[in-house]
């Protein structure tokens, strides 16, 4: 089949680091292109570069075998390359077929003709087996509904050539399993595809050829269907991986946590955990595993204090924490990890040195008599830096928000485990980090275990559950359905659990 | 450019771009723009260009004086920015500053000096109280802020009318003096600027200044407030108590703004004064504060700038100019930093062509 993309000898340069060096991607027509490399790796400079977000510094792109100049994402529409994004860009209080259209609004004379624009959708989503309701408002559809609104619009807009962002990111494992039909289906109809992801399983799933970078250069391009994971992760990190976590049997200790019958409300209101009983010992992993929205944020939130709890009570070694104070929580040995790294894990607009101090800026000796010590600030910064290998341009002094979200993610962890807490609970650790990054994690969340500590584990990644924790409860409906020794179990067990068709109880 | 640039290099494109749009709009009327060059120039420094008048000092007086109160509405309306809130108030927190000052100075006895300290105190309690107000309906209720300030800006103004009239004016204008030696004047300073109102109501100002940059740049509170205002979900995941933090930045802040009150009572008139309508120091503190950055130095400095535009107007209305244009170059300066985004695309563009052309 003929090549559709040719980015040739591709360089771009920002200030202090070659993003992309002498990169070359060729891809075929009708075909899914995997692009894969670690956090900060170039892959998503270079796809910017084909959409026309940035210019090279040298190189040449050639699109259906024409030299092409991409000076901006409008040039990229023209050439039929369209993007879905990591993060959507759709406005919330409009439905998806107003969304859609943005920009292209069919009109009769003055007025806009929404019959035309939504018939056209409808023809769109049959095509393609994209089931999503025209006049649905963004805000009221789940996450994977709003993928497919960001792909419709590409449709809608004739884009031949599918960029797709790290798309499973934001994805259950059930609609990452409908997105990969989708994505075959869209193949099928003659469109290509560029796939962007550090997860070796989806592109063993889905794509044809794998270009892998690494630092900003081009390791080489593999076909698929020859390479294993194992050679696949080899090439992106540049050393064996360990796939497996490596770990002794657990031993565990005297309970440090106990929850019992726990009622809490959730955001809307209702009851997301009704009646919960659990119990953490020192020197374990309990892994919480369910579908996404079964409790498990609610949960979280009820124990870090995030969320009232309504009734039953929860014992912090023997002391009733109820209804401590999240400052009181967290100074008694309380850790916690949040699942959004954005939303409570970090302070965006902060320095570097400032987010990891943000649960001990108030004592020394990060202060004395309320003044900061910005010298010991910073000295905590370049040890931790340096701890736990967070790669940033300008060190303690970094713009937060200018890291990548593996090393945000880092820096999360980083700052957790130095507080060294007794009682850890960790929220969907490695959402979003590449293989090198997540073995570096596990591997720290171990060695916490390991110095005896109670960790509970809530990850919607079926994998990381199996592979980290020592004693696995699985919520469905805001209660424990079933608590079963890690060793002794398997996905399909699980997977009955998770959906609520058996129940199962060992206690520890 | 780095962050850091950006951060200065905005501001001061945005104000040469106002300076021309105000030299565009005179040209169009058919003055000399460098008249207003001129009388700016004098303004500042005191000296005439022209060479037809002698130095004068008061000119600098007389802006420094400007920028006294709208340097304390500034620091108001920036301190609350930084914890995420935007304090529409400062007018009604100045008002109600100026209020207590003067019924401090007009009805407690005690020794001159004391009684200016205990009227600033006064005056500074009044403006917290009118600050923690829509504070504490935010933290509490979750009120939007805005509305809260702005309907306390009319109360403010119709209240201390009436507490005025009721407890003890002169005619329907202003209060009688205060005691004698009760007041912020200075001989000295009015001295040395050739008979300027400028006072001593500059020492409150600077400590204002010393005293925001210390809290928000040293202290573990500052930082706390800071974190609530960039993310007050993070903030409140690390355990630091946001409602708290939100009442107290609005009492704060209307303490800055009620010490303002204070400086223009005692310092400029000497008596309480009956307000047919807003003088708006708080609307130039929310200039002051968005152009200043929200940092004391940068506070100071625009505050001055504005403290000279005000200043500015009669000299520039003796040349014919009318006094209007000091607004015009104030909003549309305020404008020009509103659209940082543009202003610094304009500035790399600047800086590639530049290297280009190397």
């Amino acid at each position: 089949m003929a090549l559709i993309i040719e980015m040739l000898k591709i360089v771009k340069g920002f200030p202090g680091i070659k993003a992309n060096d002498d990169v070359t991607l060729e891809v075929e027509e009708g075909s899914i292109h995997a692009l894969l490399g670690e956090n900060g790796a170039g892959k998503s400079t270079l796809m910017s570069i084909l959409f026309g977000l940035y210019q090279p510094d040298s190189g040449l792109i050639r699109i259906r075998g024409k030299d092409v100049r991409i000076t901006d994402p409008n040039e990229a529409n023209k050439l039929g390359i369209g993007m879905v994004h990591q993060h959507f860009k759709l406005v919330h209080n409009f439905t998806v077929t107003e969304n859609i259209v943005l920009g292209l609004e069919p009109v009769k004379g003055v007025v806009l003709d929404m019959k035309v624009a939504e018939e056209r959708v409808r023809a769109l989503t049959a095509k393609y087996g994209l089931e999503v309701d025209p006049r649905s408002k963004i805000e009221d559809i789940g996450v994977g509904m709003q993928q497919r609104v960001e792909i419709l619009k590409m449709l809608y807009r004739d884009a031949e050539i599918l960029i797709f962002d790290e798309p499973t990111a934001v994805l259950t494992p059930q609609e990452i399993h409908e997105l990969i039909g989708i994505m075959k289906r869209l193949v099928a109809e003659g469109k290509t595809i560029i796939l962007i992801t550090h997860k070796l399983k989806e592109i063993k799933a889905v794509a044809d050829v794998c270009t892998v970078l690494r630092r900003g250069r081009l390791i080489g391009s593999v076909k698929v269907a020859d390479t294993s994971e194992a050679r696949m992760a080899e090439m992106m990190v540049g050393r064996q991986v360990n796939f497996s976590v490596e770990k002794e049997p657990a031993v565990p200790g005297e309970v440090l946590l106990e929850i019992d019958g726990l009622k809490v409300r959730n955001a809307k209101g209702l009851l997301g955990i009704k009646d919960l009983s659990l119990r953490l010992r020192r020197g374990e992993i309990l892994g919480l595993c369910g579908i996404d929205g079964n409790g498990q944020t609610d949960l979280v939130y009820a124990l870090t204090g995030l969320a009232k709890i309504e009734a039953g009570q929860v014992l912090f070694k023997g002391r009733d924490i109820t209804r401590a104070s999240i400052k009181h929580r967290v100074d008694m040995g309380l850790g916690h990890i949040p699942e959004d790294r954005h939303k409570h894990g970090l302070v965006l607009d902060f320095r570097m040195d400032e987010n990891l101090v943000v649960h001990s800026y108030g004592t020394a000796p990060f202060s004395r008599w309320g003044v900061l010590d910005y010298n010991a600030i910073r000295r905590n910064a370049e040890k931790l830096i340096e701890e736990f290998d967070v790669r940033s341009g300008e060190g303690p002094a970094t713009p937060t928000r200018s890291l990548s979200g593996g090393n945000q993610q880092k820096a999360i962890v980083a700052r957790e485990i130095d507080r060294s807490p007794e009682v850890f609970v960790i929220a969907q650790p490695t959402r979003g980090l590449d293989v090198g990054a997540i073995e570096y994690i596990h591997k720290r969340i171990v060695e916490e275990r390991d110095k005896g500590k109670a960790i509970l584990l809530v990850s919607l990644e079926l994998d990381e559950i199996l592979d980290l924790s020592d004693r696995i409860a699985v919520i469905y409906e805001g209660e424990i359905v079933g608590e079963v020794i890690a060793s002794e179990t398997n996905e399909n067990e699980l997977g009955l659990m998770m959906a609520g068709s058996t129940r199962k109880a060992v206690r520890a | 450019m780095t962050k850091n640039q950006a951060k200065f290099a905005v501001p001061l494109v945005a104000v040469l771009l106002g300076f021309i749009t105000g030299a565009i709009i005179i040209a169009l009327t058919g003055k000399s723009p460098l008249a207003m060059v001129l009388a700016m120039f004098r303004t500042l420094t005191g000296f005439d260009l022209t060479g037809r008048t002698d130095f004068n000092p008061r000119y600098i007086g007389e802006f420094i004086l400007q920028s006294m109160p709208i340097i304390l509405t500034g620091l108001s309306v920036a301190f609350a920015f930084r914890t995420g809130l935007f304090n529409i108030g400062a007018e009604g927190q100045l008002m109600v500053g100026s209020l207590a000052a003067a019924m401090t100075a007009l009805m407690v006895s005690a020794p001159p000096f004391i009684l200016v300290v205990l009227s600033l105190l006064a005056a500074m309690a009044a403006g917290a109280l009118w600050g923690a107000v829509p504070g504490f309906l935010k933290a509490r209720f979750n009120v939007h802020e805005v509305v809260v300030t702005i309907m306390l800006n009319y109360t403010a103004l119709h209240f201390c009318n009436w507490a005025f009239m009721t407890y003890g004016t002169l005619d329907s204008v202003r209060t009688a003096d205060f005691p004698a030696g009760v007041t912020l004047k200075s001989v000295f300073l009015a001295g040395i600027t050739n008979g300027s109102r400028l006072n001593w109501g500059m020492i409150p100002v600077a400590l204002s200044l010393l005293v925001f940059w210390f809290i928000i740049e040293k202290t573990t509170f500052g930082y706390g407030l800071r974190a609530v205002g960039f993310n007050k979900d993070a903030a409140r995941y690390a355990g630091m108590k946001v409602e708290r933090n939100i009442v107290l930045s609005m009492v704060i802040a209307g303490a800055f703004a009620g010490l303002g009150g204070a400086v223009i009572a005692l310092g400029t008139f000497n008596y309480g004064r009956i307000l047919p309508a807003f003088e708006f120091y708080g609307m130039d503190g929310i200039a002051v504060a968005l152009v200043g950055g929200n940092a004391a130095i940068g506070v100071l400095v625009s505050g001055l700038l504005f403290g000279m535009l005000k200043a500015a107007q009669p000299l520039m209305q003796s040349q014919g100019i009318p006094r209007e244009i000091a607004g015009i170059i104030q909003s549309s300066i305020v404008l020009f930093v509103a659209m940082r985004l543009g202003i610094e695309s304009l500035l790399s563009l600047a800086k590639r062509k530049q290297e280009a052309g190397k």
